[in-house]
C-alpha cells in the first residue's frame, strides 16, 4: 500500500521536509510508520496525528492511499 | 456558516457588519451577535515580538473548523456564524481571528461564541512561529481558555 505522510510547523522544519510518499509491503499503524520512516528519531511525546485529515489515535491502522500527518500542539487564534 | 483564511490583513468591524448587512435572514430575526476577535500582541513571553508567521494545514483546517461550528449549532440555537483566520505573515496588531455568532437571544451568542473560539484554540491546525530580534521562535502550546 502507497501512503502520503505529511509534517507540519517545527517537526517539519526538524525533519527538513515536507512530506513522504511511501509503498509498504505490511500493514502499519501511524506510529509504527513513524518508526519506519525515521527509525533514529523518536516521535516527540506531545505530537498530534491525523489521517485523512481527522485526528487519529496513534495506534490507528493505515490503508491503502491515507494521508498520514504529523504535527506538534497547534497554536492558532 | 462562513468560514474563511485569510493571507492578507483583514478588518474585523467591518466584515461583521457587512456579513450581518449582507445576510436577510439575520435582518429582524437575531436579537443577539456575540462576537471575539483575537489580536497580535508585540511581546510573548518576556520578548518583543516583530512578526509573526501562521502556517496552517491546507484541507485539514477548514474541515475542523466547520466541525466546530457544526457543533455549536447542534448544541445550541444559532442564526448564523462568521469565522475569519489569518494565514501568512502578520506584525502586532493584526487581527489573527474573528468569530461572530447571531442568534435569537444573548445565551446563545455569548455559549456559542466562547466555546467555538477554545475549540478552535485547541483543535484546528494553526502553528505560530514567532520573529524576534534574536531569530524565530516557534510558540509551543496556547493558554487554557477556560477558568479551571
Amino acid at each position: 500500500m502507497t501512503v502520503h505522510v505529511r509534517y507540519f510547523a517545527s517537526l517539519r522544519e526538524r525533519l527538513g521536509r515536507s512530506d513522504d510518499r511511501i509503498t509498504l509491503e505490511d500493514a502499519l499503524t501511524a506510529t509504527e510508520l513513524w518508526s519506519r520512516l525515521w527509525p533514529d528519531t523518536p516521535l516527540p511525546p506531545n505530537t498530534l496525528i491525523a489521517v485523512n485529515q481527522e485526528y487519529a489515535d496513534p495506534g490507528a491502522a493505515l490503508r491503502d492511499g491515507d494521508e498520514v500527518a504529523f504535527f506538534p500542539p497547534v497554536t492558532g487564534g | 456558516m462562513r468560514i474563511e483564511l485569510w493571507e492578507t490583513p483583514f478588518e474585523p468591524l467591518a466584515e461583521l457588519a457587512y456579513h450581518q448587512d449582507s445576510r436577510p435572514g439575520l435582518q429582524g430575526r437575531h436579537g443577539a451577535m456575540a462576537s471575539f476577535v483575537g489580536t497580535m500582541r508585540d511581546s510573548n513571553e518576556g520578548s518583543a515580538v516583530q512578526a509573526m508567521t501562521l502556517e496552517h494545514y491546507p484541507g485539514m483546517t477548514e474541515k475542523q473548523l466547520s466541525a466546530i461550528v457544526t457543533e455549536a449549532e447542534q448544541r445550541w440555537t444559532l442564526l448564523d456564524t462568521l469565522v475569519i483566520h489569518r494565514v501568512g505573515r502578520l506584525v502586532p496588531g493584526d487581527p489573527i481571528v474573528l468569530v461572530g455568532v447571531w442568534s435569537g437571544h444573548r445565551n446563545d451568542a455569548f455559549e456559542a461564541c466562547r466555546y467555538i473560539m477554545e475549540a478552535l484554540k485547541s483543535r484546528a491546525t494553526f502553528w505560530k512561529k514567532e520573529t524576534l530580534a534574536e531569530g524565530e521562535r516557534w510558540v509551543e502550546k496556547n493558554t487554557t481558555g477556560y477558568a479551571p
